[in-house]
């Protein structure tokens, strides 16, 4: 049986760690706060684009645009977008573990752009090769940094480096799911028009067809891009908040079965002190 | 149907920038400046930097700087998304200075090099936000 002093030194280890584990849970759940805010703002936007964008190209479906057609490069670029810090439970693990299984991305052709350190190190150990390192990005999500790796992005298109784009995120659903999602996000796949927006598809452009996809195309990747980010975000804050409050729930279960350890050790202790002295008592009488 | 106004809503990726019933908006596109009335036929423009001014309902006038973005005109609403947008009082104007002439540098003294496209599109930008102090 483990010594009072060790189950004592135990004890107060465990309860150190549930005060970290605790004081994390609460930062995350005001940083989830703060990403899930920031994340339903921009919703609006992203919606409206996308629809915009689907509207369009429905009916300019037979336009023969670069943006839309199968390049020729088969390399695959994959955005990851995965958290600087750890303890975010299988936050991270999930969206690598998409990655590799994913079917038809093969080490060889497939280029990282990874937004996180945790993806980037995991990927990079695995002998992905990673195109390109944004961990800052994460720390302050912000448009432009989307707007950075958009234009990135296209130019790689553009130069045949690559042939396909796919963004890595969690999708926020709310506090407590969290799901790993692969966008295509080029080229382009223009979607079967529902009915209510095949009302809407009596639209004129002031700019020709091909112009218009040019300029607009970029700005729907960005925002994809900088949705992604938001979710993300968001996600991750959930998944460390959850993961903390485990963490905290495990330690109370550790603390109170120590105690009850602790206790015991003690009364054996007492007694064994009582027997000796009684049994010391009787053998001087 | 006659429209007296309409809705008018521009959203930018962070937030909501505006939301109310407007008479009439003008703003720069890439085809020209256009005023927009009530009753539109439904068109997509391709904002190009300028000034939007937004003519609202009860008779006041806004102005802000708009950069960069699209609009969604349908009869009744017209929906703006705009990637970059400023309220005249968001603006610094030093620093606006500062960007004209500096764009207006590298246009003049343009070497081969030097991304035009890009250089006056920063001029139109710091042109727009001076603008739009005045």
């Amino acid at each position: 049986m483990a010594s009072m002093r060790d189950i004592k030194r135990r004890k107060s280890s465990v309860q150190s760690t549930q005060q970290i584990t605790k004081a994390m849970k609460l930062v995350s759940t005001v940083k989830l706060q703060r990403a899930r805010a920031d994340a339903e703002r921009s919703k609006a936007y992203f919606e409206c684009m996308y629809s915009t964008v689907h509207s369009i190209l429905a009916r300019t479906g037979s336009v023969d645009h670069k943006y839309l057609k199968e390049a020729e490069s088969q390399k695959k670029a994959v955005i990851v977008i995965t958290s600087n810090r750890g303890l975010a439970g299988g936050y991270n693990s999930n969206i690598v573990k998409m990655v590799k299984s994913q079917e038809g991305f093969d080490k060889d052709n497939v280029l990282i752009y990874a937004i996180g350190n945790k993806g980037k190190d995991a990927l990079a150990k695995d002998g992905y090769e990673i195109k390109m390192d944004l961990w800052e990005v994460m720390e302050a999500p912000c448009y432009r940094d989307a707007m950075h790796l958009c234009d990135e992005l296209l130019k790689a298109f553009a130069e045949g480096e690559i042939g396909e784009i796919y963004l890595a995120y969690t999708a926020f659903k709310n506090t407590v799911s969290h799901v790993p999602t692969l966008l295509k996000l080029l080229p382009v796949q223009a979607q079967e028009l529902t009915e209510e927006e095949e009302s809407k598809a009596l639209m004129n452009f002031e700019a020709e067809e091909e112009e218009a996809l040019n300029l607009l195309i970029p700005k729907y990747i960005t925002s994809l891009i900088y949705g992604g980010l938001v979710e993300a975000l968001a996600s991750e804050n959930g998944a460390r908040m959850q993961a903390m409050d485990n963490a905290t729930s495990n330690a109370e279960e550790m603390i109170s079965d120590l105690t009850l350890k602790y206790n015991r050790a003690r009364q054996g202790s007492i007694t064994q002190e009582l027997t000796e002295i009684i049994a010391g008592a009787e053998a001087i009488s | 149907m006659a429209y007296n106004n309409f809705t008018l809503e521009i959203i930018t990726p962070d937030r909501v920038f505006y939301k109310g019933e407007a008479t009439m908006i003008e703003m720069n596109t890439t085809e020209g400046e256009i005023g927009v009335l009530p009753g539109h036929i439904p068109m997509t423009v391709i904002v190009k930097p300028g000034i939007l001014t937004i003519y609202e309902a009860d008779g006041e006038e806004k102005e802000a700087a708009l950069h960069a973005g699209f609009a969604e005109i349908l009869p009744e609403k017209v929906t703006l998304l705009a990637e970059i947008i400023e309220w005249p009082d968001e603006i610094d104007r030093d620093r606006a200075e500062a960007a004209k002439e500096r764009a207006e540098e590298r246009l003049r003294t343009a070497t081969p090099e030097t991304d035009i496209l890009r250089a006056q599109t920063a001029l139109m930008r710091a042109v727009a936000r001076i603008e739009v102090l005045k």
